[in-house]
């Protein structure tokens, strides 16, 4: 994979001292993604004062969360971050545009509107599985404020209380909705963005080699939702 | 019209004190150092026909000594002050023979419990009595501290006693009277539309009256 | 010609319509003059509601002046009720931290000084600017609304803490609140996305020549504001989006009942809210560096110090936010550590008035109104920094914690400080904006009424303190304790009302200076910086052709400069030679 260079239609178009060596769109992001990293370190470090400062337990994982459900889409989501470095490289590389297969070219050989489209169909079903997830659960009765009263896990709360970390299973949904959701939110902002970026500036093929800043800008702040859903993976869904 | 420190009744109120008048020494060393330094000044180098500034960008050895001498002072501080914390508000600092007293703050009012003849909180002769805190001169007293609803703070100008009371924590707060008489209780954090009305009283006893009175609220005394 | 993003000044704009000129504008200078007239609005609205918590605490039980206009919910009689009061007090800091002294030093200055200061054309994000300012007044309409929503304002103190501020059937606060909270995550935004302008700009858009350490310390210390922004708000929106779901949804974070953490609120919004006050004086003490260069007709004492010291606040301002949670029951241990930091951020703070007495020493002094301010803002803030250091001892803020003492402190920095540095910079950079001078005369008359009125008001709150009277009481007098020092709650409240009064000099000398100020020319105050080679007002798009930097920013009385006792940034002299920019897109200027 090749790192950016400056090309002419990054630079600044007007004389500059040199700066930080990337152009300001990036820059930028650069910076909108360290101010992302505030916030969700201020939701998971609440979460984590809150959870260890419990008197017991949490819920077992996979007791009340579908691991292997969300392990799947955990993969989905790395699946889009790859797509997206091949969209980012197929651009780059000036390695076209084209969607529709080429004689004497396989998948590999994708170019930008067929790489980002995998990421948007990858970024979506994340989203909808992360939606259907949710209404599965509400369903079961978990809710951001515990399990629902008469609900099928109130009741296997009940018959198994340590399994299902009864007691504190109100901080347990407060902090996985709140978490994951803005998490989702997240998603579905960066969803957005490249739908946005695929009609207006990939379809009518305005990028280049020269100038493809709108894709590099929008791949990272997708890697570094990707790499936030790791940790909350991580954290939330098996310990 | 007061213009000081409320008059000190208890034994934190030395070190605090002192500590307090350190502090006004030294930040008066420098505030009249700054100020009179700028008034010095105006005065001295307004501009006037004929006259030019002196060009230059600093002296990287005043630069040296005015961040030696604030850091070592503060450093000095530091220690001092740091010494004095651990004794009042650590938790193995509390004297093992306290006289422990439950303080549990609510919109508005302190509920005081005391543990009674047998002298242990925590039993069935412990009785609760509203907005007064009656102890015994020159002993030491550990204010075990909660609160029913939301943060509230016990501030006692007097003793330089101040600790939040938050609910879901157990706080113990100690100090130890050193006159007799009545002193007023303030609730120092924000806790509602009362909270200007947290009023409540100290009230210190020589250890006879305390007895007396202990036995008089056992018996069904009135508050 | 390359196929490049935007050019600068050419006449590639058709003739803008009044709305896009002036309304929805992208040009960083009127962004920062909405900024202004906004900011200045939120002034005002706090300082009333300032009047009105003075009134009650100098004559508690005595009906207001004019009270007959508020509805039954906030007096009673006329006399302010408890529950109005504590709305007062949340209300007046909020509105004064977050719209107004935040959003005049840096949705102001930030926008209007950083690319004329280092040469360039506009912000690098325009339009992303143009939504900074908006998303800032929508979010104080939206706290605004608080005073006329049923069951009125919020009432937990600026601080909003919890469970007070999540519980409205213990507050009595209930829509309030939670438009508290979505404000605060609008406003987050607003600050984020300006923020993300500022540290862009100025890392990639410096003009050829200006390196980093010719920069101005007004745009350095808007750099680092900046950074502590960017990092900072975020914090605090996740606080204000948890006490937003515990009072709508049913958490229970800050609710120790169901488990919650009060002290997690308190860590949350102090970690955000210590870098928030650098936020709140940094930029003032960048534009003072600057004033005080030019009244001197000197270099900055020091100018390598002043960048360090600005670094070393903002970096050790990440770690002091335990000194306002001493008392709160946390491991007293580890309000041992946040005494060490607290008591050493003392010294940058230091430095830096040391820095700005040496500038004036053996200077050439010119006491213009902005240099009458600035003087003023050296003497106040050192006031209310080294009254900090006895909350910062941490057995001394045992007596001192949440009493009138704090309040003097905060408002020596903020009013004495960053107050006072914004009536420096806002004549100063007036012609810049406006093409006007506002008037000397009136200027000076308002400065030594609010410096003397201010000190009258605030010096005995210090007193006060010490004598133990609480914040956010509505009545002292019932305290036996408190009644002796009731004289002074009077003599505090009348200099209030006189202080109060005389900024309507400043604000009569604003506004009517816009038309009818004597017409400024190009360079005023005989300064150094970029700006000044600009026509005023400053033009859209700043330069046609991007300027050359050839020296530092404060070289007065160079030797160089011959006659003059100025010598700008952007004069070249024949011994000059231009500056070598990084490479140009083929084709390019």
């Amino acid at each position: 994979m090749q790192t950016t260079t400056m090309t002419d239609a990054m630079r600044p178009p007007v004389p500059a001292e040199p700066g930080a060596g990337v152009y300001s769109n990036k820059l930028g992001m650069w910076v909108f993604l360290a101010s992302d990293v505030m916030f969700f370190t201020a939701l998971i470090g609440s979460y984590i004062v809150l959870r260890f400062g419990m008197g017991s337990a949490w819920a077992r994982p996979g007791a009340v969360l579908n691991v292997p459900l969300t392990g799947l889409n955990t993969f989905l989501l790395i699946c889009s971050s790859v797509s997206m470095v091949k969209a980012y490289a197929a651009i780059a590389d000036g390695k076209k545009y084209f969607l529709r297969k080429v004689p004497g070219k396989t998948l590999q050989d994708g170019g930008l509107k067929f790489w980002l489209l995998v990421t948007i169909i990858c970024g979506a079903g994340f989203v909808g599985v992360q939606v259907v997830e949710y209404i599965k659960l509400v369903g079961h009765g978990f809710t951001p404020t515990g399990y629902r009263e008469g609900s099928l896990l109130a009741e296997h709360a009940l018959a198994d209380p340590v399994k299902y970390g009864a007691g504190v299973a109100g901080m347990y949904g407060s902090t996985f909705f709140t978490m994951t959701g803005f998490h989702g939110f997240h998603v579905t902002c960066g969803v957005i963005s490249m739908l946005y970026l695929y009609f207006t500036k990939v379809l009518p093929e305005k990028y280049s080699p020269q100038d493809y800043r709108g894709i590099e800008v929008i791949g990272l702040y997708w890697h570094f939702v990707d790499l936030v859903w790791i940790i909350l993976f991580t954290i939330v869904y098996l310990i | 019209m007061r213009w000081w420190l409320p008059d000190a009744g208890s034994t934190f109120a030395g070190p605090i004190d002192a500590l307090f008048l350190a502090i006004l020494i030294i930040t008066g060393i420098a505030l009249v150092v700054v100020e009179v330094g700028l008034v010095t000044f105006v005065i001295k180098y307004r501009a006037r026909p004929g006259r030019k500034a002196f060009y230059t960008h600093g002296s990287t050895r005043a630069e040296v000594i005015w961040t030696a001498i604030p850091a070592v002072t503060m450093v000095a501080l530091g220690l001092i002050s740091n010494h004095y914390w651990v004794l009042i508000k650590d938790k193995k600092s509390i004297p093992p023979n306290a006289y422990h007293v439950g303080v549990h703050g609510k919109q508005f009012e302190w509920q005081v419990t005391y543990p009674g003849p047998d002298g242990k909180l925590g039993t069935s002769d412990d009785f609760t009595v509203r907005n007064q805190l009656h102890v015994t001169v020159n002993e030491p007293v550990a204010v075990e501290l909660s609160s029913e609803d939301v943060i509230h703070s016990l501030f006692v100008p007097e003793f330089r006693l101040k600790q939040d009371a938050v609910p879901g924590m157990h706080i113990i707060a100690w100090f130890q009277a050193t006159k007799t008489g009545e002193f007023e209780i303030g609730c120092a954090e924000l806790c509602g539309m009362g909270h200007y009305k947290m009023r409540a009283r100290v009230f210190v006893h020589t250890p006879d009256d305390y007895k007396a009175w202990v036995a008089q609220q056992a018996a069904g005394g009135s508050e | 010609m390359t196929t490049v993003a935007h050019t600068p000044t050419e006449a590639h704009h058709a003739p803008m319509s009044f709305w896009r000129k002036y309304i929805f504008s992208t040009d960083h200078k009127i962004i920062g003059i909405q900024f202004l007239f906004v900011s200045l609005f939120f002034l005002l609205v706090g300082g009333l509601l300032a009047m009105q918590i003075r009134w009650q605490l100098g004559f508690p039980g005595k009906p207001l002046p004019g009270g007959g206009i508020l509805p039954e919910s906030m007096v009673s009689g006329g006399v302010i009720l408890p529950e109005y009061y504590i709305q007062l007090v949340t209300m007046h800091g909020t509105f004064m931290v977050f719209f107004a002294i935040m959003p005049l030093l840096v949705g102001v200055y930030a926008n209007f000084l950083i690319p004329l200061k280092i040469g360039t054309h506009d912000m690098a994000f325009p339009r992303i600017n143009m939504w900074s300012f908006w998303l800032a007044l929508l979010a104080g309409l939206i706290m605004l609304a608080g005073f006329f929503v049923p069951d009125g304002a919020p009432r937990a103190g600026w601080t909003m803490y919890a469970p007070l501020s999540a519980r409205p059937d213990l507050s009595g606060a209930t829509i309030s609140q939670k438009l508290w909270s979505i404000s605060i995550v609008v406003l987050g935004l607003s600050s984020v996305m300006g923020s993300v302008n500022y540290i862009t700009t100025i890392i990639n858009h410096r003009a050829p020549g200006m390196h980093w350490f010719r920069m101005p310390l007004s745009v350095w210390a808007l750099f680092i504001t900046a950074i502590l922004a960017v990092l900072a708000l975020p914090v605090l929106q996740g606080a204000a989006i948890m006490l937003l779901f515990d009072q709508t949804i049913g958490t229970h974070f800050f609710d120790p009942g169901a488990g919650g953490q009060p002290l997690l609120w308190q860590h949350l919004f102090w970690f955000f809210g210590h870098p928030e006050v650098y936020i709140l004086i940094l930029p003032a003490m960048g534009m003072v560096s600057d004033i005080i260069a030019n009244g001197s007709r000197k270099p900055i004492f020091g100018y390598h110090s002043m960048v360090f010291a600005i670094i070393g606040i903002a970096f050790l301002g990440w770690i002091v936010w335990g000194h306002h949670m001493f008392m709160s029951g946390m491991n007293p241990t580890l309000g041992s550590t946040f005494m060490v930091s607290t008591l050493l951020i003392a010294v940058p703070s230091a430095i830096k008035v040391f820095n700005w007495m040496g500038t004036m020493w053996r200077g050439n002094l010119r006491f213009h109104v902005p240099m009458l301010n600035a003087i003023g803002f050296v003497s106040m803030f050192t006031i209310g920094g080294l009254s900090g250091i006895f909350m910062a001892a941490t057995p001394v803020d045992i007596p001192l914690h949440d009493t009138q003492f704090i309040v003097a402190h905060l408002h020596y920095v903020l009013f004495g400080g960053s107050l006072f540095a914004l009536f420096a910079a806002i004549p100063y950079w007036y012609p810049k904006m406006f093409g006007r001078m506002m008037s000397e005369r009136i200027g000076k008359l308002h400065f030594f009424l609010t410096f003397i009125f201010y000190n009258m008001t605030f010096f005995p709150m210090h007193i006060i303190g010490m004598g133990g009277q609480m914040r956010r009481i509505y009545d002292p007098t019932i305290y036996d304790f408190l009644k002796p020092q009731q004289p002074l709650n009077v003599f505090i409240s009348y200099s209030a009302f006189a202080l109060f009064a005389v900024q309507f000099l400043f604000l009569f000398n604003f506004l009517w200076s816009l038309k009818r100020g004597k017409k400024a020319p190009q360079n005023p105050w005989e300064d150094n910086g970029m700006e000044w080679s600009l026509p005023n007002p400053a033009p859209h798009g700043n330069w046609d052709k991007t300027p050359n930097v050839y020296r530092g920013p404060y070289e007065f009385s160079a030797p160089e400069a011959g006659d003059k006792d100025y010598l700008p940034q952007y004069l070249k002299l024949p011994t000059d030679r231009d500056p070598v920019p990084a490479p140009l897109p083929a084709g390019g200027h």
